[in-house]
């Protein structure tokens, strides 16, 4: 990085200060999907779910599948950034901040999904373990009580993970700013200065929240493949889902990350800083998750078909060889077949291209198995007399499309408001100094030289 | 001791006439579903007769199972709903709280059986059945899930009659709309934990089955098996 302080202060904040028509005509496109996926959904609750495809027996599918989909797409962030962090990689200053961004995003999405499902959403608050001059207090054996904890923990945990290491940042452009930018930014930054106490305590909350936030991340995907395993239901009730779904969410996370740094490199002109060097590590975790989520799909289907259980058999088949093996083996095409060797090979993960080439496939293969873990399982339940199957309807179409519009509308917004690349830390690994340099500094917020 | 109702269903008995299927939509406010709904898969009835087919044409034998809630001991819809709409109550029914429902549905996939309902839209009656109404009978909104209950109303009028007279409830005083239509006479309704009832009696029956028995649900109705009924002793 042969930057002065100054021309990373001007790259990275460039965006905040200038967007050009694209930006709005983009944000305006987006915004539209997410309006039509509220009115969809406005549409449903007037009516009752009935507009939705869902049916006897099966009374789970898209929302839950986008569900389970977007709390995966969350551990981009949290977990990743979080793991570089404890490991200490220098190459994980210029990523950690989209990936956080990522995970805070997703799982607002995510969490609107249990809402959408509900056949009540506005009784939703009985899942809140209030006390009430009835006595009432919600189940704590159901797995969905467990869910609406571990998601609220992940949610608050990932915000704070993503907000601490932002206030030297918000300082900095409240510093360079005049007019309303100078106030909005002042409130945000809480009284920054940049003193040796405050770079101290901000070293110790990000050191604390990142090794607190890693047990809480692969919690919440356990528990969410508990939603399904504790269910005596054919092809749930399987100990290898915690593991399985953990694995699955960091690796679509992964890939989630690949190409929104894609996209902001291009976008936000960020060649320099977003360097072929990252995209070929995250393509060697990829690759690893890659392989593991094969060995977990293997290993789950050869126990179920050597077990033989008659209650399961239907189900296997119907993913294998019947009506849902398009699916499930497009998944595997995805998922395993098309990334792991572009991955595997070191030319192409150099190279960014090749590298958003191997995600995109993922995250429409893991889309898929999240589909294909509830859907058929829901459909050949134990009885003949009772299988069904699912169709979606428009509903569910439109406010699924809404929900990636609004993905893509809140990081849109996101990187015209912060700085996508934490600049304090960025130019921390550009001096190879550490916080005893940044607070040997005096006060005010002066920045630290090198290049 | 308290009650614990059961219920036994002789298969050799069930003609698969479907009595039981339209007493329990009058007794229990039902909605109709309609054409297309049902095409969808959205019809409800809480006990359906299933039809299952054995040999081959012409040589066939149609064997009917009327299935409804099995009010399973140990059920797998109960622990699983977070808001405690799905209970069991002392008397070992699997109650629900219609108004503490949310809808999540997770019952209804933790029920093996496929027995429970859920309220796709509000519920319509096509004219006149909205002059029938059972007034004992709550009408379920838009949202929720609803299932066979035995029909709790009959069993608690029949047990505050029985409290007011200061006597013990009689076995068969009283039915379920299901058992009562049933013209073959295939269902039994009564306390399991009476040793001296109907009920209690034919469920020690060496036909007796219980469905899907290695989920270990424990259900409260037993079937009697059709085939070897000349090896049983007449109960
Ligand atoms: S049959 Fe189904 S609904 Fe009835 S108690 Fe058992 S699990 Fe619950």
């Amino acid at each position: 990085m042969n930057k002065t302080p100054e021309q990373i202060n001007q790259d990275l904040l460039r965006p905040i200060y200038h967007a050009s028509w694209r930006f709005y005509a983009t944000a305006a496109v987006l915004a539209g999907f997410v309006v039509a996926a509220f009115f969809a959904w406005g549409y449903q609750m007037y009516y009752g779910l009935g507009v939705s495809g869902l049916n006897r027996p099966v009374f789970w599918a898209f929302y839950i599948t986008n569900f389970v989909f977007w709390i995966g797409i969350s551990h981009a962030g949290t977990l990743i950034s979080a793991i570089l962090r404890v490991c200490n990689a220098g190459w994980r200053r210029p990523v950690t901040r989209c990936a956080e961004a990522i995970t805070v995003f997703s799982l607002s999405i995510a969490g609107f999904f249990p809402l959408i499902h509900l056949g009540r959403p506005w009784l939703f608050f009985w899942l809140i373990p209030y006390p009430s001059e009835r006595g009432i207090w919600p189940q704590f054996r159901s797995p969905l009580l467990w869910d609406f904890f571990a998601i609220n923990t992940y949610l608050i945990g990932s915000v704070t993970f993503l907000l601490l290491p932002t206030f030297p940042d918000f300082a900095l452009i409240r510093d360079r700013a005049s007019g309303w930018r100078k106030k909005v930014y002042g409130i945000v930054s809480l009284g920054w200065r940049g003193t040796p106490k405050q770079w101290h305590r901000l070293e110790m909350a990000m050191r604390i929240m990142a090794v607190a936030i890693i047990p809480v991340a692969v919690s919440v995907h356990t528990i969410v493949s508990w939603d399904f395993a504790m269910a005596p239901v054919p092809g749930w009730h399987s100990t290898i889902f915690g593991p399985y779904f953990v694995a699955g969410a960091i690796f679509s996370g992964i890939a989630a990350l690949i190409v929104a740094m894609a996209l902001l490199r291009k976008l936000l002109h960020l060649e320099e800083y977003l360097k072929p060097i990252h995209f070929d590590n995250l393509g060697k975790l990829l690759l690893v998750m890659s392989l593991l989520w094969f060995y977990f799909v293997f290993a789950e289907r050869l126990t179920t078909w050597y077990g033989n259980f008659s209650g399961e058999m239907p189900v296997f088949w119907a993913t294998q060889v019947g009506r849902f093996s398009p699916l499930f083996w497009t998944m595997v095409f995805c998922n395993f077949i098309i990334p792991a060797p572009i991955l595997a090979i070191k030319k192409l993960r150099n190279r960014v291209g090749w590298t958003v080439v191997a995600s995109i496939p993922i995250i429409v293969g893991m889309w898929l198995e999240r589909f294909l873990i509830i859907v058929p399982s829901l459909s050949y339940k134990y009885l003949p007399y009772s299988f069904g199957t699912y169709r979606p309807t428009w509903v569910e179409i439109v406010i699924t499309v809404g929900t990636f519009a609004g993905m893509g509308l809140l990081y849109l917004i996101f990187s015209r408001v912060f700085p996508i690349i934490s600049i304090w830390e960025l130019k921390l690994g550009a001096t190879k100094s550490e916080v005893a340099e940044l607070a040997a500094q005096k006060a005010p917020a002066k920045q630290p030289q090198g290049g | 001791m308290g009650h614990r109702w059961g219920m036994v269903i002789d298969e050799d008995r069930c003609t698969g006439c479907e009595a039981c299927v339209a007493a329990c939509h009058a007794e229990n406010n039902i909605a109709i579903a309609g054409d297309d709904q049902a095409g969808r898969g959205r019809a409800k009835h809480w006990i359906r007769v299933e039809r299952y087919y054995e040999g081959d044409f012409p040589d066939i034998k149609v064997k009917y199972r009327p299935v409804l809630c099995q009010q399973c001991s140990d059920a797998p819809c109960e622990p699983v709903c977070p808001t405690y709409a799905s209970y069991q109550n002392d008397e070992g029914l699997n109650a629900q709280v219609y108004n503490r429902c949310i809808g999540t549905r997770y019952c209804a996939n933790a029920c093996p059986y496929t027995v429970r309902f859920f309220n796709f839209y509000n519920p319509v009656w096509d004219k006149p059945l909205d002059l029938q109404f059972n007034p004992d009978v709550s009408l379920r909104s838009v949202g929720i899930m609803e299932k066979c209950t035995f029909c709790i109303q009959r069993i608690k009028t029949a047990e505050i009659n029985a409290k007011a007279e200061k006597r013990p409830l009689k076995d068969g005083e009283f039915n379920p709309a299901c058992v009562q239509s049933c013209p073959a006479g295939a269902m039994v309704f009564g306390d399991l934990n009476d040793p001296e009832s109907r009920v209690s009696r034919l469920s020690k029956s060496n036909r007796g089955t219980t469905f899907l028995e290695e989920l270990g649900t424990h259900p409260k109705v037993v079937y009697l098996k059709r085939d070897s009924w000349h090896n049983e002793q007449n109960a």
